[in-house]
């Protein structure tokens, strides 16, 4: 079996205990997250809020110019459907602050 | 959740263990991104890093955690064949695995089957193997292009990738597990896991018949490779002709049901408007939804970029791809005049019904701004349509493409 080695993030381990038990094991390391959501008021919640499950790309991709309902719908969705344990009172302020950070709002 | 006897190391874990060492712990280990380059996608809010990840070369980086890749565009014109290090990366929730003991891991059969089975990868190298070129294209391919736009994923066309799968299928595996009577579905589950419990865990499901298919695929070699440990290393399932959301990565459980599964990634999410072209009037909401599944027929230019240049007054080649959901491509029509005249191209090989379908035309154009289109028909005749359709996930989009060209 070849062993590849691409780069420094890159590592194939394997070793042979028998001829017919080979062990093969790859580990990977991703590299550091570099992103992170714009600072403004309510961003410590939101920074909280969203970035425990995924990156703050998530956000800041999203299509420019979008309104308060478009974020509102998306902090919802969050909470409803992947189960964010974002609080009731918490979700307008982290959709006006998304809005305000990411969307038309000023 | 699935379980696994054996070292798997979960990426949301380590980052825990990571930030509570705080920023020393990265001393001795890449603490910088290769940060190659940007590139910005013809979208709104296109830019975007190009970053080089284990076992791939510089892709588009669309998130980070859990990390979605997109293929530079460019790429599509080296070959019809995708290599590995430049496939699409797309995971849902952030507990990926990073580290994976291929001997240790083990792929369970169970549910509504005569003998459960526990198989390691060595196990399915032993069964009868199967090989064929299959597209994988994410749902939501092309999202970034909708208009009026939605939320999700902002891709550009590169969420899709054609290679040649090597594995046993699957409807091997259930014989040899044996169905009981009232099979309905079949489920799979992989290595990933949301962050918090109350996340939804990415299981799909398929129904008997297609399962039974003697095509869906449990694959352990990709381009006569190991899988990428981000295209799902050591085991994925492959769905030819359907959409990404099912070739589920690092599969380690494959359960028959005797009912359908009802789970939120089923139910909810990756659906599509009941009717023929899957789309609703722009920004209005469909009645009733089907769970996505086959794809529709798409074709591109790859030799030349929107907005690039060919040579003047002199015959060139245009060249580019097309794929349908596996009933094959019949013709390739392209346009140099905006869509007036229509020309046949040169069909390339065929590496199967599932795979990319290179096609060429040779033509010369004056100077000039020139509009090329290009139109694509599957074998029962099915085609592209000349305008976009709209869904309000962003889904199966495949417009007829247009790429604006000056030949100087």
């Amino acid at each position: 079996m070849r062993i590849a080695r691409r780069s420094w993030r890159y590592t194939v381990a394997m070793g042979l205990f028998a001829a017919a038990f080979p062990v093969t094991a790859v580990k990977i390391e991703l590299p550091p997250e570099s992103t992170s959501l714009k600072p403004a008021a309510g961003s410590d919640l939101a920074i909280r809020q969203c970035t425990t499950c995924h990156s703050a790309d998530y956000v800041a991709i999203q299509p420019p110019g979008k309104p308060l309902a478009f974020w509102r719908a998306e902090v919802e969705k969050m909470k409803k459907v992947y189960g964010a344990p974002i609080r009731d009172d918490d979700v307008e302020p982290i959709a006006q602050y998304l809005a305000r950070a990411y969307g038309d709002a000023k | 959740m699935s379980r696994l006897s054996g070292s798997i190391g979960h990426s949301a874990r380590r980052r825990h263990v990571l930030r509570a060492l705080g920023a020393g712990a990265m001393l001795g280990s890449p603490a910088l991104r290769a940060v190659a380059e940007t590139v910005t996608l013809p979208i709104g809010n296109g830019e975007r890093p190009l970053v080089r990840y284990p076992q791939k070369r510089p892709l588009i980086v669309v998130t980070e955690r859990p990390p979605q890749l997109e293929t530079p565009f460019d790429v599509f014109n080296e070959g019809v064949v995708t290599p590995n290090d430049a496939f699409f990366v797309r995971y849902h929730l952030a507990g990926i695995p990073t580290s994976i003991d291929a001997d240790a891991y083990r792929i369970t059969v169970k549910g509504k089957v005569s003998t459960p089975l526990s198989l390691s990868v060595a196990d399915l190298q032993k069964m009868d193997a199967v090989e064929y070129y299959a597209v994988n294209q994410c749902s939501g391919n092309s999202r970034g292009f909708f208009e009026p736009r939605v939320a999700g994923g902002q891709l550009a066309n590169g969420a899709m990738g054609n290679a040649k799968w090597r594995g046993v299928t699957l409807e091997t595996v259930l014989a040899k597990a044996g169905l009981q009577d009232g099979a309905k579905q079949v489920k799979f589950d992989g290595l990933d896991t949301p962050v918090i419990p109350a996340t939804p865990d990415f299981v799909k499901a398929l129904d008997i018949d297609h399962a039974l298919d003697g095509e869906v695929m449990l694959a352990y070699a990709m381009n006569d490779a190991d899988l990428p440990m981000l295209n799902g290393y050591p085991v994925r399932l492959i769905v030819p002709g359907w959409y990404g959301t099912y070739w589920v990565k690092h599969l380690t459980e494959i359960t028959v049901l005797d009912g359908v599964l009802n789970d939120f990634w089923m139910a909810t999410a990756y659906r599509i408007p009941d009717n023929t072209c899957a789309c609703v009037p722009p920004g209005s909401a469909p009645a009733t939804t089907v769970p996505i599944s086959r794809f529709d027929v798409r074709s591109f230019v790859t030799s030349v970029r929107d907005g690039g240049s060919v040579p003047a007054g002199r015959p060139f080649t245009l060249r580019g791809l097309a794929f349908d959901g596996g009933f094959g491509i019949r013709d390739v029509t392209v346009s140099v005049d905006g869509g007036a005249t229509w020309m046949s191209a040169v069909l390339g090989r065929e590496l199967g019904k599932y795979s990319f379908r290179e096609w060429r035309l040779d033509t010369t154009l004056p100077a000039g701004p020139h509009t090329i289109k290009v139109r694509a028909v599957n074998s029962i005749g099915q085609s592209q349509p000349g305008e976009p359709l709209w869904n309000p996930a962003g889904y199966m989009r495949n417009v007829v493409e247009t790429t604006r060209v000056r030949a100087a």
